[in-house]
């Protein structure tokens, strides 16, 4: 396997779809190829990084409107429904 | 309480049922949709219209997928439906121009080096996110969604697909530019320059006169 082919197989390899034969060969390049071995390392480390990335804080005045909004929408649709059974 | 159980109060009239799940599951898709869109009033708008989406159409959600399920795909559509409307491509496809062609190479791994340990622990989290922040917002828009829906938010490589109206194919050659580029923009900053390596056989596909982004969508195809 050259590098170029291990470029190509890079995703299967590590989404973890790779086929077991195929993946013998990858990790055999992977022991002896230390540039291509970096590459792998650090798009794991990518992929965790954004993954583990601090959420976006959903701002207070927003999360209130929110709740109101749909509150008011919830009111509106139980007032028209004709079976009318519960309220909020 | 179970997501499901509470579907099935709300269903029933439970107002405070439904607002449960909308406080369970903000503070998520708030996040989705800024990852999406990457503006504050269109998150917040995204957000509150999927939120009245999933109020007006509760009796239809037939709960073959978790509420948490059906609702990242109300956040996406909504977020998307904004991108759309900012290029003026309503009525267009936002993958008009590209769907079964993805020209071009596929970046070459330029800067190799071991990081030089933990991000967390060489800047400040505010600092990190800045860092996270600038390299994801210098993708293509095509990459940059396809990243965040199936690395980010761990859909299939199927449902993201299908999500952006392209085919799982495209996907995964999107999907691999994109990990390529962010890791060559986080290496530039977390890589260890005393430990570069370089490498000394690149572009063999070369040789075989296509190029590895043509040789790629083709053994996808093929598979």
């Amino acid at each position: 396997m050259k590098c170029e082919d291990l470029l190509r197989m890079l995703n299967d390899y590590v989404d973890g779809d790779i086929d077991p034969a195929v993946c013998e060969d990858f990790e055999e390049h992977l022991a002896g190829c230390n540039p291509c071995a970096l590459v792998v390392d650090s798009i794991r480390k990518t992929i965790t990084l954004y993954k583990g990335e601090e959420v976006y804080e959903i701002p207070l005045p927003f999360r209130e409107r929110l709740h109101r909004v749909l509150r008011e929408r919830w009111k509106e649709l139980q007032a028209h429904r004709p079976c009318n059974s519960a309220s909020p | 309480m179970d997501d499901s159980v509470l579907v099935a109060r709300a269903k029933s009239g439970d107002y405070e049922a439904f607002e449960q799940l909308v406080s369970r599951h903000e503070r998520r898709l708030y996040a989705l949709a800024m990852k999406i869109v990457r503006q504050r009033e269109d998150a917040e708008d995204v957000v509150q219209t999927a939120f009245l989406d999933a109020l007006e159409h509760l009796a239809d959600f037939r709960e073959e997928a978790s509420f948490a399920t059906w609702m990242t795909r109300i956040v996406t559509y909504a977020a998307l439906k904004v991108l759309r409307k900012r290029k003026g491509l309503e009525t267009v496809s936002l993958e008009e121009f590209t769907s079964e062609n993805e020209e071009g190479e596929i970046p070459h791994p330029e800067y190799i080096a071991d990081w030089r340990g933990d991000p967390a622990k060489i800047v400040e989290q505010r600092e990190l996110k800045r860092i996270l922040d600038e390299a994801i917002d210098a993708l293509d828009e095509k990459y940059r969604l396809v990243f965040v829906l199936r690395d980010v938010e761990g859909m299939s490589v199927e449902e993201t697909a299908k999500v952006l109206g392209i085919t799982p194919a495209n996907v995964k050659v999107r999907l691999l530019r994109a990990r390529l580029m962010l890791r060559e923009k986080l290496t530039r900053v977390f890589g260890d320059e005393s430990q570069r390596v370089f490498r000394s056989h690149r572009h063999e596909g070369d040789e075989r006169g296509a190029t590895p982004a043509e040789a790629l969508l083709k053994s996808y195809r093929q598979s």
